[in-house]
């Protein structure tokens, strides 16, 4: 069932063109992330939901109904911003029980307080509902914005970078949070984030925005095997994905069209090419390059590597014997390669 | 390590004691005149005018009785006929060979001052609110030039324009009246009202209301519930500004009013006594009149101190 929808939604400020005919579907109890940098649209297309911007052009639906024209108050939806939801002249409390206690909402005092100690629970901030926001950590405000948008069991829950300003610890205990509960509710949430780490992790479905457009959307594990185009592919991956000439590296079969190649550090296969007492092996397969640096991350260590003048990403096990300046020989694991035409799209 | 002795926090000894040494200075400097308003309230008439001027002086309320009362001069054995002397007010007057033969206009003028300071400053306050969130949060067209506009009712000292309007208060039967006094204080306030206030408003992250109108409030309501409680330190701060000029004003007092509507700043200076000007009741009047200001500013003093870095320091 279709929670909620986009379509072909489009939204000017002035000159610019922040959302651009974008179609979205929102299935029920489905997870959505929408991934793109600063300026790509996804915040706009957010507050289309919310209702907080009207589109100029295209439709929005949530429950099956179209509510372009209807205000925030009227749509039944929850937002999560990134900071300053939370009101400072009142306690957390006060903070949680403030969507129920809406005029026209008419949820008495008594289920008021048993929905907020729920959702205290829930979250974790029990022990903390009679104090003020502004004496909680950052971890515990974020919790509690939440905990704000939870309360009141919207249609349709919108978070916009709701972890963006917590620091790395918490933002992974709180994704972990986040991830649990929604599963728990089965809530229908769409997600906003620069984030690839949150999108890859969070999403049933990530939303590549690029410009105002929606690029690609799909689950994270096809937009990161097939990305729609070198953009989406850019998207995910740490580090990003290898884009090179078709005949830099030795990858087989180039199909016709092809401007780029894209490889993925871990598809990328390093052996070095002498042998350690100086003496040369049979040469291995592949290019022939030298490491520039090795960095080491525990789990995995990342070599980037000369090839012909060219930088490349290779991921490493964590127990190789590579070291810097060494020559090697590169080569790409069979049926790895993504090939890009002129314009950037996906062969 | 000299690095310390540079770092912004703490302050040696010696520059504590030159702080300390420049603040009691200049207290002294601002207070001086204040103490010696307050202490000649309590002298006698003729203690008042002594030369050189007494510091040590038998207290005495004749200041604020003569202040509050109007007296008749008699002769000592009519007061001696009227018997003995039925409160302490009566007694101290009767030692100058007085007699009380009624209430002082004081009181009166007093209370026009409270309705009309306090008045204007919530009129000014009020207006001056809505129209501030308006300026910041919606599309007004030509928003700029209306608030240079706004702004430049504050560029010429407001008395240039006193005679066109005393003519026009006289015109539409403004004058001496609460009414003409309240509108032209609050018109004068409502420049300073506006600016200061938008820039509180301004402050405030637009997110709170948006979070408020998603939750399924009005925009009016998210108003209310979330940004007046927001902006206390920025409506008390202005109040403040605004009730210290309608409170002190005394060139329109003057020009405008001078009956029914009069305020006490116009009224005080000339408190007749015998022989010329009643030094201790004007002085009495004087500190009288600062009480109001004094307590409204103790009172709102935590808003103020936060309001008057007009969000100089952000969250």
């Amino acid at each position: 069932m279709i929670k909620a929808s986009l379509t072909s939604a489009t939204k000017r400020f002035g000159e610019t063109v922040a959302v651009d005919g974008v179609s979205l579907e929102v299935e029920d109890g489905e997870f959505v992330v929408l991934l793109g940098p600063t300026g790509a649209g996804k915040t706009t297309t957010l507050r289309l939901f919310a209702g907080l911007e009207t589109p100029d052009k295209g439709r929005v639906t949530i429950a099956g109904s179209d509510v372009t024209r209807l205000g925030p108050a009227e749509r039944d939806v929850a937002f999560v911003f990134q900071q300053y939801s939370l009101y400072p002249h009142l306690t957390v409390f006060e903070n949680l029980a403030f969507p129920l206690k809406a005029p026209g909402r008419r949820v008495s005092a008594a289920q008021i307080r048993k929905r907020v100690e729920e959702i205290a629970e829930l979250l974790r901030i029990a022990p903390k509902l009679k104090n003020r926001v502004t004496a909680l950590s950052g971890g515990e405000m974020q919790r509690v914005s939440i905990g704000r948008a939870l309360v009141r069991e919207p249609n349709l829950f919108l978070m916009d970078e709701p972890l963006s300003s917590l620091d790395a610890k918490l933002r992974e205990d709180l994704r972990l949070e986040l991830k649990r509960i929604q599963r728990d509710l089965g809530a229908t949430i769409v997600y906003v984030t620069h984030d690839q780490l949150e999108a890859m992790t969070l999403a049933d479905r990530i939303g590549v925005l690029a410009e105002g457009r929606l690029v690609q959307i799909d689950t994270p594990r096809v937009v990161y095997e097939r990305p729609a185009n070198i953009y989406a592919a850019q998207r995910l991956g740490s580090p990003q994905i290898n884009l090179v000439a078709p005949t830099a590296l030795a990858v087989g079969e180039v199909p016709g069209g092809a401007a780029q190649v894209g490889v993925r550090p871990e598809d990328v296969v390093v052996a070095p090419r002498e042998g350690t007492n100086g003496v040369a092996n049979a040469p291995p397969k592949g290019v022939p390059g030298e490491i520039l640096t090795v960095e080491h991350f525990g789990v995995e260590t990342i070599a980037l590597i000369d090839i012909g003048g060219r930088q490349v990403h290779a991921l490493l096990g964590p127990r190789t014997t590579l070291t810097q300046g060494m020559p090697v020989a590169a080569s790409v694991r069979p049926g790895a390669a993504l090939y890009f035409d002129a314009t950037g799209a996906r062969l | 390590m000299s690095v310390a002795a540079y770092s912004v926090g703490e302050a040696s000894p010696r520059q504590k004691l030159l702080a300390g040494v420049l603040v009691v200075a200049y207290a002294l400097v601002t207070m001086i005149p204040l103490v010696w308003i307050v202490l000649t309230g309590f002298k006698s008439p003729p203690a008042s005018i002594s030369y050189p001027p007494q510091v040590l002086f038998e207290p005495t309320l004749e200041g604020y009785v003569n202040l509050f009362t109007t007296r008749s001069r008699q002769t000592p054995e009519y007061i001696e006929s009227l018997g003995p002397a039925e409160t302490w007010y009566d007694a101290l007057v009767r030692e100058r060979n007085m007699v009380i033969t009624g209430k002082s206009r004081f009181a009166g003028r007093y209370m026009n001052s409270v309705i009309i300071g306090f008045g204007s400053t919530f009129l000014a306050v009020f207006l001056g609110t809505l129209a501030a969130y308006a300026f910041s949060r919606f599309k007004v067209p030509l928003k700029d030039d209306l608030m240079f506009f706004i702004l430049s009712t504050r560029m010429m000292p407001p008395v240039a324009v006193a005679i066109p309007i005393y003519l026009m208060y006289r015109e539409l039967g403004l004058s001496d009246t609460h009414l003409g006094m309240i509108l032209l204080y609050t018109a004068v306030n409502l420049s300073l009202s506006v600016w200061l206030l938008k820039g509180f408003v301004d402050e405030i992250p637009r997110e709170y209301e948006e979070a408020a109108v998603v939750d399924g409030y009005t925009r009016f309501q998210a108003f209310v519930k979330v940004v007046l409680p927001q902006m206390r330190a920025g409506i008390a701060a202005t109040a403040i500004f605004c009730l210290i000029f309608a409170w002190n004003e005394y060139a329109f007092a003057l020009l405008l009013t001078s009956g029914t509507a009069q305020t006490a700043p116009p009224f005080i200076p000339i408190i007749i006594g015998e022989g010329g000007l009643d030094w201790p009741a004007v002085a009495a009047g004087t500190t009288l009149f600062l009480v109001p200001v004094v307590v409204f500013t103790v009172l709102l003093r935590k808003q103020l101190l936060r309001g008057i870095t007009f969000g100089a320091v952000r969250r």
